[in-house]
């Protein structure tokens, strides 16, 4: 009877014990040279979930560039005035189907006058194909052929569901029980202990995430290791939203010697740069456009990062180009600069 | 049958044993009551007490409780005093080492200041308690070969939280305290110096750690084995051997061609033991005061192959970074 109850609490506990842990099998594909330990583990049963989440949406097709141009047929049209009346408004239901399809177009419309951009949905929403085209045209070293369209971040939401804002200053009093930034079970650095609001620094602010030294003996290299968690932390992030971990970019002998590390790491380094791009060029200029309510806690604008558009594939949905029925998300860089400058 | 058994089976409880006599002083210090604990006894001796806690125990005990009592209000502070998000949150929590700009000076107290006080005193108590392990050892006439192995763990924790920070300037480099933000400093601090694998000290270290539980093994499985034969009493087989440790050393040249001694063989494992913690040590010592990056500098020696390259080349040589013209806006 005693030994009953003792195995039957060995088993429960050992329940208890694995009930964080992904049932095998794991499916494993080397991607580094042998003893590296350079391996892509994937659980097939989440692949499956997110398999479901990240399909395409279905299109209405190419539409026709010939016939009367929309910025003659309508007022105030001012990014897709090129595009054929056709093309337009098969565009804008198709939006309205990826960005607010509960709410329709009113969500942007004043549904008595079109044209009028009193509401700040329409304000942003300019902004925001101008941003998809400046993506798809000036950041091919991250998003290559496959680009982005507005359904890559946003997926059937206005607001896409991943997105960031400034950690607001801890409460509480100055005399203990300092946080530092980071000891909180936090998401955002993969519910590690690491710092986690790692994207100011990051993916706004320019700053290098290289903190090894060039030299194996001391020869100036002084970034601390709360620098290191820093860089520890994004990198979380990075493998979080990507759903892969480390050797998908790192020979982890040396983790920052490029002539070791796949060519998926040049696109991430490329990826920052574009973040970076997006979150000043387009999101934080626009902070005076939203509405109080969709603001942070310090007021600060809804701002990118690398899970906005990868929701946790390490190509958003799966690389499949939605491109080829929407040519007009790809401008020529020149086009887009010239009204990024004009802008300012 | 009894004897053949993993887990002790057999329990023998008898008369209260005082230990031998000490100073009529020390002999003060020590509790009268004593008890016996079944639920011990399956484990190790049934009895309980007398305890000797002394002048350096309860010093050692106090300045322990005071850094125990700063780092844990620290961590429900940190919580918002919440007794629940605390217990949910502990392996998250942690009283973290002063920020790099405060270099070896004072932080404000919640900057770190905490962390120095905490740091200070669990290094009174752990030094107060080295000294209750030496002056107990010298009060039964022992040698003092635990006090011995206590320091060298002592050496490893010292590097670890002053000997390094002051050599490297900066008390920021030093551990925090908590569960999981150790680990992360651990994680860091390998990364930050170019991988400590690749470091000579740390490699002896897991050498002498690993080698460890290997003798371990190896000596409580013989021992064990042989304590049908009255193998445990080891003291006595020292000097009289018996049939036990005849056998057991003769299936060690039987299976591996040499013995330990029943003496040697702790000998072997207390210095496999000690080792692991002073080579360690002076593995961390040299990481960043005499080294930069590990994985480079073995790279230089030529200690181990390279693997080959994948012609990968860093972006930011033929690009530059985007700088935001707006950094710092709102």
């Amino acid at each position: 009877m005693k030994k009953n109850i003792f195995s039957a609490l060995l088993a429960i506990s050992a329940l208890l014990f694995l009930t964080a842990c992904e049932r095998p099998p794991i499916d494993a594909k080397q991607n580094g040279f042998r003893g590296t330990a350079m391996v892509d583990v994937q659980n097939p049963r989440i692949v499956a979930e997110k398999v479901k989440l990240n399909t395409i949406p279905p299109s209405s097709g190419a539409i026709s560039g010939e016939g009367e141009k929309a910025s003659k047929a309508y007022k105030n049209v001012q990014v897709l005035g090129d595009l054929s009346t056709a093309q337009f408004s098969t565009f804008m239901v198709t939006m309205t189907s990826w960005v607010a399809p509960k709410e329709g177009c009113a969500y942007c419309h004043n549904l008595n006058n079109l044209a009028d951009d009193s509401m700040y949905t329409k304000v942003v929403s300019r902004r925001m194909i101008e941003m998809t085209q400046n993506i798809n045209a000036n950041w091919k070293s991250h998003v290559q052929e496959t680009g982005v369209t507005c359904y890559t971040c946003h997926r059937g939401n206005n607001i896409p569901q991943n997105v960031w804002f400034k950690s607001p200053p801890q409460k509480g009093g100055n005399m203990l029980g300092n946080l530092n930034g980071q000891n909180s079970a936090s998401p955002s650095a993969a519910y590690s202990s690491l710092p986690n609001e790692t994207y100011s620094k990051f993916l706004l602010a320019s700053n290098p995430a290289r903190i090894q030294g060039k030299d194996g003996l001391p020869n100036g290299n002084k970034h601390s290791i709360l620098a290191t968690e820093e860089v520890y932390g994004i990198m979380m992030h990075f493998s979080q939203s990507l759903g892969v971990n480390c050797t998908y970019c790192h020979n982890t002998q040396a983790f920052s010697d490029w002539t070791h590390s796949t060519p998926q790491r040049a696109q991430s380094w490329h990826a920052i740069q574009m973040v970076k791009d997006v979150n000043n060029t387009f999101m934080v200029p626009l902070t005076s456009t939203f509405p109080k309510h969709r603001l942070g806690e310090t007021g600060d604008v809804a701002k990118a990062n690398c899970a906005t558009c990868h929701q946790g594939v390490n190509k958003p949905l799966y690389g499949k180009s939605m491109l080829s029925d929407h040519p007009y998300l790809t401008k020529p860089a020149a086009e887009v600069n010239a009204k990024t400058v004009a802008m300012k | 049958m009894d004897y053949q058994n993993l887990f002790t089976q057999t329990q023998v409880t008898g008369p209260i044993s005082r230990g031998v006599p000490i100073n009529s002083y020390d002999q003060r210090e020590r509790t009268q009551g004593v008890s016996f604990s079944g639920l011990l006894g399956r484990i190790g001796n049934a009895q309980l007490g007398p305890i000797y806690l002394g002048r350096l125990g309860v010093a050692s005990l106090a300045f322990g409780m005071a850094a125990f009592f700063i780092i844990g209000m620290n961590m429900l502070a940190q919580v918002d005093w919440n007794p629940i998000q605390f217990i949910r949150q502990l392996f998250w929590l942690s009283l973290d080492a002063p920020a790099p700009k405060y270099g070896l000076g004072l932080a404000p107290l919640n900057e770190g200041g905490w962390w120095n006080i905490a740091g200070l005193f669990s290094t009174i108590a752990i030094l107060l308690w080295w000294f209750r392990t030496y002056r107990r050892a010298l009060a039964l006439g022992m040698g003092t070969h635990v006090s011995w192995a206590f320091a060298s763990a002592i050496w490893l924790f010292l590097v670890l939280g002053l000997f390094r920070p002051v050599l490297m300037g900066s008390w920021s480099e030093a551990v925090p305290f908590g569960i999981f933000s150790h680990l992360d400093w651990t994680a860091a601090l390998s990364i930050r110096y170019g991988n400590l694998f690749y470091n000579p000290f740390h490699m002896l270290s897991i050498f002498f750690l690993y080698g460890s539980v290997l003798l371990f093994a190896m000596h409580g499985a013989t021992i064990l084995a042989v304590s049908r034969y009255g193998g445990e009493r080891e003291i006595e087989q020292i000097v009289d051997r018996g049939t036990a440790s005849e056998r057991a050393a003769l299936f060690w040249r039987w299976t591996m061609g040499f013995n330990a001694t029943m003496e040697s063989i702790h000998r072997w494992a207390w210095w496999f033991a000690v080792l692991t913690p002073v080579s360690g040590g002076i593995g961390i010592l040299l990481t960043g005061t005499v080294v930069d990056n590990w994985y480079l500098w073995a790279m230089h020696h030529g200690m181990v192959p390279a693997y080959p390259v994948t012609n990968v080349i860093d972006p930011s040589i033929a690009t530059p970074a985007f700088s935001a013209p707006l950094q710092g806006a709102k």
